[in-house]
């Protein structure tokens, strides 16, 4: 199965391990896995911000990119549903309006790509430790992605996955929220962070690399020891 | 405006908030209780989507077709006796309103919770004219007592205090000696209100529901307070906004079960009194006169534009207690009377962009308002819609935004300038990396480094690595 990735512009810039394991993963599953090159960040910054008009330039390049893709795959939930909104945000342009929708419609986050389309819920990855699992808000309630990482974290051999205490209350990230209102901010991560040590658990996971830059950047700098990682990480380990 | 209820800049409400440990321990602490009981009501039906699909059809029809209910409504409460006066403003309803005081010379006004009457400030009115005003819902009585502390959510008013502090200003304000167990401190309210409701001239309450085609309202409580404000003085008037109908009981029946599940998780709340018009001749108790004003107040200019569904709303605040961000700031932050992701999109509608245009920026955008809305208002894509209005209508973004977003634009529709820009990044970060982490962040990142590490741009972006990988032959 040919599959383009879109990485996003978090990935290719400060977390490259995330996106190497996503590629390692999809092959080891049987997949070609493609990087068009021309990809940059989906808009969803600018967009969120209220630059509807200033983000469209961004989205179209992306819908150019990966027109000829048969699936895109993505290890981000919140992009993955900015993909998804842009036959929304294009829906009456009579040009933009199909493509878009074309690209919505063969867009998937990475662990409902593997459960839902490749069908696989055991990837065979061993992962000796105690981990907790943030369901990001964008993947949970906007692409409806709920039980898919759980599916596959559950098939984890030597993986101990432990409930995260108020996990539906968001990170606190919300793109440029997170510097806008950064005293709000604050508080949720330091909530989410104090929900993350009640668990006892060695390893934050998620499936989002805006949360987890958040969260882990709390925790790294409140000097807590543990770690965050990306599900395609954990899933990738063998 | 009169919905507002600080004068001091949202930074500063923001401050005063999170400092608060008292109120922000009450309030996470009622989210929990109020999210568990809800998410049982809801389970308990089976088909909670369902519902809500039902409550939102409801809503929308009711949009669709308002002058219709409307004049029907108004129709069927003159036939009954009743008098029915459209106010277009908050001015008019409180001229209204204040009008028959004076011909009643009404000295003592009792009220139910209305939040209507908050947004139009109708108790400040009445008593700048000499009425006392006596509020009967328990937590607005204790606002109320408490020198008129605004509320600070739209169900439960008095959410920002506990029972210590509850008791405290009954101590100090009502000479009360009691315990702060809930059940001695409602007894003592209670007490002094019976005598109230016994010598007031007239009785106001808020209009959960109306009924157009029996011109009834429908008031859901659980104290039984408002039962009495309609029962014993002579003259009720009751105030609602203009959007707060359904057409038959059938839609009702619907809408009261959405709501008390979704508000605080109950089947029915204690009290669901339908009342229509004025006492008639075989009737035991009830008002001789009854009013009911009509509210518009900015409403009528939502309709038809791209915030209408804001108008479904039935005033659950099952959008509050869910929200992460109301979690941590409470309600008075707003600095408004509709708190939460509700008042956030709906505070600058009706109260204007010069006082509450930052509260569209106060969300993640989670999404959390909108699973929780049982009328399935989209909520957080009104409150994005109001951040493109700001932005792109009202040019009210600060210019070193636009100049970052334009910059951001460029980069992102440009591969060239994305792929020089990122590739320059690691060095161009470099003075202010350690660890591979950047602590103190320069520009913009220094409001994320303030709270957070900000990891160091790699040196090898995932791109380059996929790209020596592809030339190289995989591994």
């Amino acid at each position: 199965m040919k599959v383009s990735l879109f990485a996003t512009c978090l990935v290719d810039l400060f977390h490259s391990s995330y996106g190497k394991a996503t590629v390692e993963l999809l092959e080891r599953l049987g997949c070609d896995v493609d990087f068009p090159d021309g990809q940059i960040c989906c808009g969803q910054p600018a967009y969120n911000s209220g630059y509807v008009k200033g983000s469209k330039e961004a989205m179209k390049h992306i819908i150019r990119t990966f027109e000829h893709s048969e699936y895109v795959v993505s290890p981000s939930g919140s992009c993955a549903y900015m993909l998804h909104e842009y036959a929304t945000i294009f829906k009456e342009d009579t040009i933009w309006g199909p493509k878009a929708q074309a690209l919505a419609d063969k867009t998937y986050e990475l662990t409902s790509f593997i459960v839902d389309v490749l069908d696989v819920v055991d990837v065979g990855a061993k992962f000796e430790g105690t981990v907790t699992y943030h369901p990001s808000c964008h993947m949970t309630r906007l692409l409806g992605v709920k039980d898919a990482p759980r599916k596959l974290l559950e098939n984890v051999k030597g993986l101990t996955l432990v409930d995260l205490p108020l996990s539906h209350n968001c990170c606190g990230f919300g793109g440029t929220f997170s510097v806008k209102m950064g005293k709000i901010s604050e508080q949720m991560v330091d909530e989410k962070v104090a929900s993350t040590v009640a668990t006892g658990a060695q390893y934050l996971i998620g499936a989002d690399a805006g949360c987890i830059m958040n969260i882990g950047g709390r925790l790294t700098r409140q000097g807590l020891p543990i770690q965050t990682l990306h599900i395609a990480e954990v899933l990738n380990s063998l | 405006m009169s919905m507002k209820i600080k004068d001091e800049p949202f930074k500063d409400r923001l401050d005063e908030s999170l400092q608060n440990s008292f109120m922000r321990n009450a309030v996470s602490q009622a989210q929990g209780r109020f999210q568990s009981r809800k998410q049982l009501a809801s389970d308990e039906l089976g088909n909670w989507e369902e519902w809500r699909s039902h409550g939102e059809e409801i809503r929308q029809h009711v949009l669709e077709n308002l002058d219709y209910y409307l004049q029907q409504l108004s129709d069927n409460v003159s036939s009954r006796g009743g008098h029915v006066f459209f106010a277009a403003t908050a001015e008019e309803a409180t001229t209204y309103i204040k009008n028959i005081a004076r011909e009643k010379q009404a000295k003592k006004i009792v009220k139910a919770k209305s939040m209507v009457t908050e947004e139009i400030n109708l108790n400040a009115h009445l008593e700048e004219m000499g009425c006392t005003v006596v509020e009967t819902d328990l937590g607005e009585y204790i606002l109320q007592v408490d020198d008129h502390d605004p509320p600070s959510h739209i169900v439960t008013p008095a959410l920002h205090k506990n029972k210590e502090q509850i008791r405290d200003v009954f101590t100090e304000k009502l000479g009360y000696t009691a315990s702060s167990a809930p059940e001695e401190l409602a007894l003592h309210a209670r007490k002094l209100l019976r005598e109230d409701y016994l010598t007031a001239d007239i009785g106001i309450t808020g209009c959960n529901f109306a009924v157009a085609e029996t011109g009834s309202i429908c008031l859901v409580t659980n104290e039984g307070n408002a039962d009495l404000v309609t029962s014993l003085p002579k003259t009720q008037i009751t105030v609602m906004g203009m959007e707060r109908m359904v057409p038959t009981f059938e839609e009702l029946d619907i809408l009261v079960s959405l709501l008390t599940r979704s508000a605080v998780g109950q089947k029915l709340t204690s009290y669901v009194t339908v009342l229509t018009g004025p006492r008639e001749e075989l009737d035991v108790d009830g008002p001789e006169e009854f009013h009911l004003v009509i509210v518009d107040n900015g409403r009528s200019d939502i309709l038809g534009t791209e915030f209408q569904s804001v108008l479904q709303c039935i005033r659950c605040a099952a959008c509050i207690n869910i929200c992460p961000v109301y979690r941590h700031v409470g309600g008075h932050a707003y600095g408004s009377i509709y708190s939460g992701p509700i008042g956030a999109v709906l505070s600058p509608l009706l109260g204007g962009y010069d006082d509450f245009k930052e509260l569209p920026y106060a969300s993640t955008l989670c999404g959390a308002c909108t699973e929780a809305c049982p009328v399935k208002i989209p909520l957080h894509e009104l409150l994005h819609k109001h951040r493109e209005v700001i932005v792109e209508k009202e040019g009210r973004a600060p210019i070193s935004e636009q100049l970052a977003m334009k910059a951001f634009g460029l980069g992102a529709a440009s591969s060239m300038l994305y792929k020089f820009g990122s590739k320059m990044a690691p060095s161009m970060m470099n003075p202010f990396t350690q660890n591979n982490a950047i602590s103190k962040g320069p520009g913009p990142l220094k409001a994320w480094t303030d709270i957070r590490e900000f990891p160091a741009p790699e040196k090898e972006r995932f791109r380059d690595w996929f790209e020596a990988r592809e030339k190289g032959g995989k591994q």
